[in-house]
């Protein structure tokens, strides 16, 4: 293989205390170590990329996707959802398993890992049904699963309503040292309902999910991640209450983490406004005040990781009253200029911000990547954090287009990816010495 | 009478103010006094076409537009879609090509799902009129309720009313709260905490109250809501005895709101479950009128929605 060396680049190096301008230089594929601007030791035939004072980073780990493979190609197919990944710089993604059929048999997370090799563009991380099909009965096969290399075990949007089944699972999972990952809503409290319970949903005659949904649930599985010893990831928590559970776990010294998503800390249940049914997304969101706990739990370190939610869904799914539109809307190509939001309101500092999408998420999912340490596959992001756009449905990457933030003007624009060295996505940024 | 707005729709009564809701009032008035007359203005929509969509049931709501557009001289249509379709969604925009194939002036929809008359709205060419959405807006019936209340009181200002029952549910309940604090009046909305949750009072100058006896004592109008079963089934009020024990308006009740105060219900009436019979027949009960006046208000939406394509 060749020598790429990135050259006038702001290194952003998720280890490192400070973006550093340099140059990164990649042979075979794998990272060769980062030099200080100007050094002279590059070999003849090296490509040169000029980044123009973008920033590089390592290649966003997406900790929580899904796509419409297998089961419901319409939405979008697996290729495409690969496509948005390399766009928004996307180079690992863990995909939920509540597809049709659900992950819940070891052959399937073999396909879908061999589907992403054979792509080759994004590494896939399959979960791991928790019950089969997703629900919330049966344990599936989490040993099989796990050594078919599910990466971790969730029944996605479905949190598991059975106590005595979630103890189950939750001590079954530790015996193998797995990752749990729930989805945080009581669903007898959230059934039926489709906006956050606030005066707007009320307004609008909305079926409403009070916001103790979340805190009930978190609270119930705490006790039991505390009982059972298990590894336990609450995704996307969207209120204060949910937080604070997180920070008096944490200081009992239990092993819970969690994410947040991008609609949760940028956007609030003002978008539901006029039966906007892009803004139907689960859990709903909230209001303001939630929305800066969110916020705040970014900055002050109780969130973990921001994982994309990419749920791609057709027009046919979004066209309808808004109870009955199907919740959800894509991710991944504004992962990354919607958390860079919270680094332009001097929140999060730029490291902060893509250790939570690279090195973080690794962490979580216990895999390699996340780092531009030398030695490493060469899986990289290059994004111009000045480079304002307008996100618009109709004209993102990839093939849904159900974007809860239509419209919106964000600063930060993916220009570039790269796959163990080999470009993804970008153009014209390569020319030879 | 004061100058109609030019709106294209009627899908709420949410934002209108008491400049846009007079003039459908006075209106109506007119349209009052024609149909008892016998000499309503079959001119006013002829040639156009009137669609009742109705993806629920309801009879009365039916009736009333259909005399509504009839009386105006319209040709209408009632097309019933069948709810237990699973592709609603599908259903209901599909239907949407298709009347707009059809071309029809005036569409009034009846939908179980909240804002599915605004999602009409965005795809037909029609004039949509709501005809209650879900638990989101009823929008004549509010207009219909005004109207009555007006010709009986002479005003819609500094009326204190009860809007009792199943108030967070009720669509019916929603633009009535909308409307009559536009006028200027005091709303309280009285129930169970299970059918009036506290979150209500934040929709703006309405009291929450749970107890009956209080939300009644000096009332001008006392509103009451239709109960419906379901509501029982699915754990909100343990029985129909016990509900009309703590929340029925029956005479003893009546008695606590100002002397000749008003007794409304949009119906159909669950007699002795919400109301007793013999409150909803006395002569303080304006609910006949209230049907009478359904008509004349939905003749004045008609004709004003189809008049707005002429306001420049």
């Amino acid at each position: 293989m060749n020598t790429l060396i990135f050259e006038n680049v702001s290194i952003l190096d998720p280890e490192a205390k400070k973006p550093a301008p340099g140059r990164l230089i990649v042979k075979d594929g794998l990272i060769a170590g980062q030099l200080p601007p100007g050094t002279e030791d590059a070999p003849e035939d090296a490509v040169h990329i000029d980044g123009g004072g973008a920033a590089l980073c390592p290649g966003l780990i997406d900790l929580r996707a899904s796509t419409g493979e297998p089961g419901a190609e319409y939405r979008e197919t697996f290729t495409a959802s690969l496509d948005a990944a390399a766009a928004g710089g996307v180079t690992t993604m863990a995909l939920l398993p509540n597809t049709r059929p659900a992950i819940d048999e070891p052959a399937l997370v073999r396909l879908l890992k061999a589907r992403g090799d054979e792509d080759g563009r994004v590494t896939i991380l399959p979960y791991g049904a928790l019950t089969h099909g997703c629900l919330g009965q049966d344990m599936a096969e989490l040993g099989l699963l796990s050594e078919a290399g599910a990466i971790a075990f969730t029944d996605g949007p479905h949190a598991i309503a059975d106590t005595k089944r979630m103890r189950q699972c939750l001590a079954y999972a530790k015996g193998i040292d797995a990752l749990v990952m729930q989805h945080p809503e009581d669903p007898s409290l959230a059934r039926g309902g489709c906006a956050t319970a606030s005066e707007r949903a009320t307004r609008l005659g909305l079926p409403q999910i009070p916001p103790a949904a979340e805190a009930i649930l978190m609270a119930r599985d705490i006790r039991l991640a505390e009982m059972t010893g298990a590894r336990l990831h609450f995704a996307h928590v969207s209120t204060a209450e949910g937080l604070e559970l997180i920070r008096g776990a944490r200081k009992r010294g239990l092993p819970i983490t969690c994410d947040a998503a991008p609609p949760y800390f940028y956007l609030d249940e003002r978008e539901i406004e006029g039966f906007r049914t892009y803004a139907k997304l689960s859990p709903p969101l909230r209001e303001t005040s939630d929305r800066d706990a969110v916020r705040a739990a970014l900055a002050d370190g109780t969130i973990d990781a921001i994982a994309s939610d990419h749920t791609p869904c057709d027009a046919d799914d979004k066209r309808l009253p808004f109870a009955q539109a199907r919740a959800g809307g894509t991710g991944l190509i504004t992962l990354l200029p919607i958390t860079l939001s919270e680094v332009a309101a001097g929140r999060l500092d730029l490291l902060q911000a893509i250790r939570l999408l690279t090195s973080s998420p690794a962490r979580l999912l216990g895999v390699a990547g996340g780092t531009l340490r030398k030695g490493r596959p060469a899986d990289l992001c290059l994004f111009d954090p000045k480079a304002r756009w307008t996100i618009t449905a109709g004209a993102l990457a990839g093939g849904a287009q159900n974007t809860p933030f239509d419209g919106r003007d964000v600063t930060g624009k993916v220009i570039g990816t790269w796959k163990n060295g080999r470009q993804t996505f970008g153009e014209g940024l390569g020319h030879d010495a | 009478m004061a100058e109609l707005s030019s709106r294209l729709h009627l899908l709420g009564i949410e934002g209108m103010s008491r400049k846009d809701i007079l003039p459908y009032l006075d209106l109506a008035e007119n349209y009052v006094l024609l149909s008892r007359s016998r000499s309503s203005p079959r001119e006013a929509l002829r040639g156009r076409t009137v669609v009742n969509l109705f993806f629920e049931d309801s009879t009365r709501t039916r009736t009333s537009f259909e005399l509504a557009g009839k009386r105006l001289g319209a040709d209408v249509i009632n097309m019933t879609v069948a709810t237990s379709s699973v592709n609603k969604g599908e259903t209901l925009l599909d239907t949407a090509a298709t009347l707009n194939a059809m071309r029809c002036d005036l569409l009034v929809v009846r939908h179980g799902q909240s804002g599915a008359p605004a999602l009409l709205a965005q795809k037909v060419d029609a004039h949509v009129v709501n005809a209650g959405d879900g638990m989101h807006e009823h929008p004549t019936q509010a207009l219909l309720d005004a109207l009555t209340i007006k010709r009986h009181l002479n005003r819609l200002n500094g009326l204190t009313v009860a809007i009792c029952g199943d108030v967070g549910h009720s669509r019916v309940a929603r633009s009535n709260i909308h409307l009559l604090t536009a006028m200027g009046s005091q709303i309280r909305l009285v129930g169970p905490p299970t059918l009036v949750p506290s979150v209500m009072e934040e929709l703006g100058n309405v009291m929450v109250i749970h107890d009956m006896d209080e939300g009644v004592r000096g009332a001008d109008i006392v509103m009451m809501l239709r109960m419906q079963k379901e509501r029982m089934e699915s754990g909100l009020v343990p029985s129909m005895r016990e509900y009309f024990r703590f929340y029925g308006l029956d005479r003893r009740r009546l008695r606590l709101a100002k002397e000749n105060a008003l007794v409304m219900h949009p119906g159909p009436m669950n007699r002795g479950v919400e109301i007793a019979s013999d409150v909803a027949d006395s002569a303080q009960s304006v609910i006949q009128e209230q049907v009478e006046m359904g008509v004349a208000i939905r003749m004045a939406v008609l004709d004003h929605l189809a008049r707005s394509e002429h306001t420049p």
